[in-house]
C-alpha cells in the first residue's frame, strides 16, 4: 500500500493493465520492474497452489504467483504467450503470471472508485478499487497481500 | 558523531591492531625468536597506546602502559633477558592492557586487582635488584612503590635517588625527517623542552639546504646539534623526543657511561651501513640493542655482520611488505560475486546451446568458448578471493583463551599455531570462532592431563595444543591436536551406555566409540566445570561445522593425544553438489552429506510398518526415504529398484538412505537464496541455477531426514488468505 502512495506523483499516475481470462486488472506502474515471457518454473514443494514455482531472473530466484489462481479463477495453463509481470512488493521481487498485458493507463486519483459491495472476499483482499476506462471495468490490484501471508516469520 | 569521538574511535581501532601485534610479537619471543627487531616491534606497539591514551586522559591506561613500556624498554636494551617467565608475565600484561583498552572504549569496568598485581609484577621485573649491571633508570625505582598517580615526568624531583648525579654533558644530534613536520611537530618546541633539562648550546647545520629552485617546501634539511649540560640522564632526553623518535635521526652522545658507548656503536653502525650501501635511503632508526662492550675499534670488522643484520631486516620487510589495501563495502563485493556467478551460468548455458546447435569441436566458436570458460573461472576465483581472509583473525584470539583456561585448570599449556595465513571466506571465519574456542577448551580441559599425570607418563610437564590450518583439495582443513591422554574409550562407552545413547552390549569399533562424543547429550566431564561441559557439547560444534558445509572427524591414540580435523569449504557462495532427478525435478544434494551411493537390490529393501521401508546396507538396516514423496512431488512411493539410493549422514551421525530416480552428475553450484524473494521452504536449503538456466533446488538433507522420522508427512499449513 505504501508502495502505491509513494509512487503517486502529482495528479496523474500510470497503471499497467492486464488480462486474466475475460477480466481486466491493473497495477501501479511504479511497482513493475519488467515484463517478460513465460518460462517454465521449477516447482516448489510445500507451497500453495497459486505459487507456480521459481524461475531464474538474471541470477535471482524469482517466485511466480499465478494471479488467476490467487484471485480465485481456475489456475492458468501457461503457454509461451503468457506474460510474467515482475513486480516489487516491499523488499521482495515477485513474478505475476497473467494472460496478457493490454494497456498503460494514465488516471487521476479521483477516477478510482471504491470496490463495489458485491465483491467477494477475494476481491476485498486484493482489489483496491475499480476504474472505468472507455466502458471497460479495470480492477486495481493491491500487491501487498499477494504472497502467502508470512512466512516472513518462517524465513 | 562529533569529530573527537571519531578520533577516539580511530584510536581504539589502532589500539586493537597494536594489541594484536604486541601479542604476536611476544608469542614469537616466547617461541625463542630473539630478533632484536621483534623486541622493538613489541615496544613500538605499546608506545602509541600510551601516547593516544594520554591524549584522551585515560589515566589508568596510560599508567599501566607506562609501566609495561618501561619493562619492555629494559628488554629492548638487553637489561632484561626474555626468559620464559618474563615473557609469560608480559603476555598476561598484554591481556590486562587489552582489557584496559576495552574498558576505556566501552566505558566498562576492569579488574583493578589484577591490573595492580600485574603492574607490580612488571615493576618487579624492572627492579634494579636484578642482576643487570647496566645503569638503572630512576623511574623503575619509583614504580616499585606503585603509586596510582598520573605519570609524573617531573625530573626535578628525580634526584630523590641516593646516587648523586653529577652534571653531564650530552651532545644531541637531531635531524628531523619530513614526516616529523608532517605530523605537526616542531623543532622549536622540542628544543625549548630540552632547555628545561639544563643549559643548552644549539647550533644548526644548514649545509644541506638546496637552492631555492630545488627546495621541497615539505622537505626537511636542517640538522641541529645541541650540547646540553644537565644532571638528568639520557632517558630524560629521550623522553623529550618520545613522540618524534621514529621521525628523526637522533643521536645522543654522553660524555661518560656505558649508555653513551652503546649509542656510539649505534651511530657507528649507521655510518658503516651508509658506507656499505651508499644508495641506501635515509637510514632507519634501528635502535638495535647492540651490546655496549662492542668498542669502536671493533666496528670496522663489523661491516659483514651489519650487512647480515641488514639482510635480516630485508627479510622482514619482504615477509610483510607494506600492503596497500582499500576498504570496500561488503555489499559491493557480494554484488560483484553475484554477477560473476551469473556470468558463469551464462557461459555454461552458451556452451550448452553451442553443443546443441551441433557445431564441430575445434571450430572457432567452440575454441572461443573454451577460452571464455577459462576466463570466467579465473574471474570467479579472483572475486571469491576478495572475500577471503586469513584465519589469523580467529587464531589470534586463541593464545589468550589458552592462557586463561590453562590457569583455570592449573595445567601448563603451550599453544602452537600454524598456517595462520591460510585464507577462507569471511563468513566462514566469523562462524569458526565459536567451534574453535570450544574445541580448544576441550583439548585443554579434557585432552591434556594434569602436570603430575604428565610427568608420571614420562611426558614434559607442559602440554602442547596445536592449531593448524591448511588448504587441501579446494577446502580448508583445520586441526586441533593435543598431546594428552587421548580419548578414554572405556569411559566414553560407559558414559554413553549410562546416558542411554547406546545399548550396553553394542559392539563398537574404536572409531565408532570416538565418534560417540559428537552425540547430542554426551559429555564425559565427570563434573561440570567452568571451562567446558556447560551442556554445550561436541554435538553443537559438529552441527555448526556442518552448517558451514563442513565435516569434523577425530582420531585419537591412547597416551598420545587426539586430533580433531575440520574440513570446510572455502566459501559459502558455492557448494559441491550431486545433481539428481526426482519425479522429473532436478535437485542438488550437498556432497558433504553423502557418504556413498548404491543401487538398491530387491533383496535389500524391506517394508517396515505402514509405508515405511528400510534398506540393508552391509547388514545394517537403514531407513529408506523417498525424496519425491517426502517433498510432495508424487504421492506413490517410487520403485526402489529403478532408482539410486544415496547414503547420507545427517545431524547426530544418523545414517539414512535417500531414494532418488537418477544421478545426473556432480558439480559445483552457486548458492542462491530462496528467502530473498520468497520464504523458507521446509526440506529445501537454498536454490541454484543450472547450466540450462533453470532453477534447481538444493536439498536440506537434515530437514528431510528429520521430517521422515517424525512419521507425519508435512502438512502444509492452510493459507487462510490473510487480508
Amino acid at each position: 500500500m505504501t508502495e502505491i502512495i509513494k509512487s503517486e506523483s502529482g495528479n496523474g499516475r500510470e497503471l499497467i493493465a492486464f488480462r486474466i481470462g475475460a477480466q481486466e486488472f491493473c497495477v501501479d506502474i511504479m511497482s513493475v520492474r519488467e515484463i517478460r515471457g513465460w518460462t517454465p518454473a521449477t516447482a516448489l514443494p510445500q507451497s500453495p497452489g497459486f505459487v507456480r514455482g521459481v524461475i531464474n531472473l538474471r541470477g535471482a530466484v524469482l517466485p511466480i504467483v499465478d494471479l488467476a489462481a490467487r484471485l480465485g479463477f481456475p489456475p492458468a495453463e501457461p503457454t509461451a504467450r503468457h506474460v510474467i509481470i515482475v513486480a516489487q512488493i516491499g523488499s521482495q521481487i515477485v513474478g505475476l503470471l497473467v494472460d496478457a498485458v493490454s494497456d498503460i493507463l494514465t488516471v487521476t486519483d479521483g477516477s478510482v472508485q471504491p470496490t463495489p459491495d458485491v465483491a467477494s472476499e477475494m476481491a476485498k483482499t486484493f482489489v483496491r478499487g475499480v476504474l472505468a476506462v472507455e466502458g471497460r471495468m479495470i480492477s486495481l490490484i493491491a500487491l501487498d497481500n499477494l504472497l502467502p501471508a508470512q512466512e516472513r516469520e518462517a524465513a | 558523531m562529533d569529530s573527537m569521538a571519531v578520533i577516539k574511535q580511530t584510536f581504539f581501532q589502532e589500539c586493537e591492531e597494536q594489541l594484536s601485534e604486541l601479542e604476536t610479537g611476544l608469542l614469537e619471543i616466547e617461541n625463542g625468536d630473539h630478533d632484536p627487531e621483534l623486541v622493538n616491534a613489541v615496544f613500538r606497539s605499546v608506545h602509541p597506546i600510551k601516547g593516544g591514551a594520554g591524549a584522551f586522559s585515560l589515566d589508568d591506561l596510560v599508567h599501566f602502559a607506562h609501566i609495561f613500556e618501561n619493562t619492555l624498554d629494559l628488554m629492548r636494551s638487553n637489561r632484561l633477558q626474555p626468559t620464559p617467565d618474563v615473557v609469560k608475565t608480559m603476555l598476561r600484561a598484554a591481556d590486562v592492557l587489552a582489557d584496559l583498552v576495552r574498558a576505556a572504549r566501552d566505558g566498562g569496568g576492569f579488574d583493578n586487582a589484577r591490573t595492580e598485581v600485574l603492574a607490580q609484577e612488571l615493576a618487579a621485573l624492572s627492579n634494579p635488584g636484578g642482576a643487570t649491571a647496566a645503569p638503572v633508570k630512576e623511574e623503575p625505582v619509583d614504580l616499585t612503590q606503585f603509586r596510582p598517580v598520573p605519570i609524573a615526568f617531573n625530573f626535578d624531583e628525580e634526584p630523590a635517588a641516593p646516587a648523586e648525579v653529577p652534571k653531564k654533558t650530552f651532545t644531541i644530534q637531531f635531524k628531523p625527517k619530513p614526516d616529523l613536520y608532517a605530523k605537526a611537530n616542531e623543532t622549536g618546541l622540542l628544543l625549548r623542552e630540552l632547555e628545561r633539562l639544563g643549559e643548552l648550546r644549539i647550533s644548526c647545520d644548514t649545509t644541506e639546504i638546496p637552492l631555492l629552485s630545488e627546495l621541497d617546501p615539505e622537505g626537511a634539511y636542517l640538522t641541529w646539534t645541541v650540547e646540553l649540560e644537565t644532571d638528568c640522564d639520557e632517558s630524560a632526553i629521550r623522553e623529550v623526543f618520545e613522540f618524534v623518535e621514529w621521525d628523526c635521526d637522533l643521536e645522543i652522545k654522553g660524555d661518560a657511561g656505558a649508555v653513551a658507548e652503546e649509542l656510539d656503536v649505534l651511530a657507528l653502525i649507521r655510518k658503516v651501513r651508509e658506507a656499505v650501501e651508499p644508495d641506501a635511503p635515509a637510514a632507519v632508526e634501528t635502535a638495535a640493542p647492540v651490546k655496549a662492550q662492542e668498542s669502536e675499534d671493533e666496528a670496522p670488522h663489523k661491516s659483514a655482520e651489519v650487512q647480515k643484520f641488514d639482510a635480516n631486516k630485508a627479510d622482514h620487510s619482504l615477509s610483510s611488505p607494506p600492503q596497500t589495501t582499500i576498504r570496500v563495502d561488503l555489499d559491493r563485493v557480494d554484488r560483484l560475486i553475484d554477477l560473476v556467478g551469473e556470468l558463469v551460468i551464462n557461459q555454461a548455458m552458451l556452451a550448452q546451446r553451442v553443443t546443441e546447435a551441433g557445431l564441430v569441436r575445434g571450430s572457432d566458436v567452440t575454441v572461443g568458448l573454451d577460452e571464455l570458460e577459462q576466463l570466467t573461472r579465473g574471474i570467479q576465483d579472483s572475486v571469491m578471493a576478495i572475500r577471503a581472509q586469513p584465519v589469523k583473525s580467529v587464531f589470534q584470539r586463541m593464545p589468550r583463551l589458552v592462557r586463561e583456561v590453562a590457569s583455570l585448570t592449573g595445567k601448563s599449556v603451550r599453544l602452537f599455531t600454524e598456517g595462520e595465513n591460510t585464507e577462507v571466506d569471511k563468513t566462514v571465519i566469523e562462524r569458526l570462532a565459536d567451534p574453535l574456542t570450544h574445541m580448544i577448551r576441550n583439548a585443554i580441559d579434557h585432552g591434556l592431563e594434569k602436570p603430575e599425570a604428565r610427568l608420571a607418563a614420562g611426558k614434559p610437564e607442559e602440554g602442547l595444543v596445536r592449531l593448524s590450518a591448511a588448504h587441501r583439495s579446494g577446502r580448508i582443513v583445520i586441526e586441533v591436536a593435543d598431546d594428552g591422554a587421548g580419548i578414554n574409550r572405556a569411559r566414553v562407552k560407559a558414559s554413553a551406555v549410562g546416558k542411554g545413547l547406546i545399548s550396553a552390549d553394542a559392539q563398537l569399533t574404536d572409531d565408532e566409540i570416538d565418534n560417540l562424543i559428537f552425540l547430542p547429550g554426551f559429555s564425559t566431564a565427570e563434573k561440570v566445570s567452568d571451562i567446558s561441559g556447560r551442556g554445550v557439547g561436541m554435538d553443537v560444534v559438529k552441527r555448526s561445522i556442518q552448517a558451514l558445509g563442513g565435516r569434523i572427524s577425530i582420531s585419537s591414540r591412547p597416551g598420545y593425544g587426539s586430533v580433531f580435523t575440520l574440513s570446510l569449504p572455502l566459501t559459502l557462495a558455492v557448494l559441491d553438489g550431486m545433481v539428481v532427478t526426482v519425479a522429473g525435478q532436478t535437485l542438488v544434494v550437498p556432497l558433504t552429506a553423502i557418504v556413498e551411493t548404491l543401487q538398491p537390490k530387491v533383496s535389500d529393501v524391506h517394508g517396515f510398518g505402514e509405508g515405511a521401508r528400510v534398506i540393508a546396507i552391509r547388514n545394517m538396516f537403514t531407513p529408506l526415504i523417498d525424496v519425491g514423496r517426502e517433498l510432495g512431488y508424487r504421492s506413490e512411493a517410487a520403485d526402489p529398484l529403478t532408482g539410486v539410493a544415496l547414503l547420507v549422514e545427517s545431524e547426530g551421525s544418523v545414517r539414512s538412505a535417500l531414494l532418488v530416480d537418477a544421478i545426473q552428475g556432480q558439480r559445483q553450484v552457486v548458492i542462491k537464496s530462496l528467502e530473498a524473494n520468497y520464504r523458507h521452504v521446509h526440506g529445501i536449503a537454498a536454490a541454484t541455477i543450472l547450466g540450462d538456466g533453470r532453477v534447481a533446488l538444493i536439498l536440506d538433507v537434515d530437514a528431510v531426514v528429520a521430517n521422515s522420522h517424525s512419521e507425519t508427512a508435512y502438512i502444509e499449513p492452510q493459507f487462510d488468505l490473510a487480508g
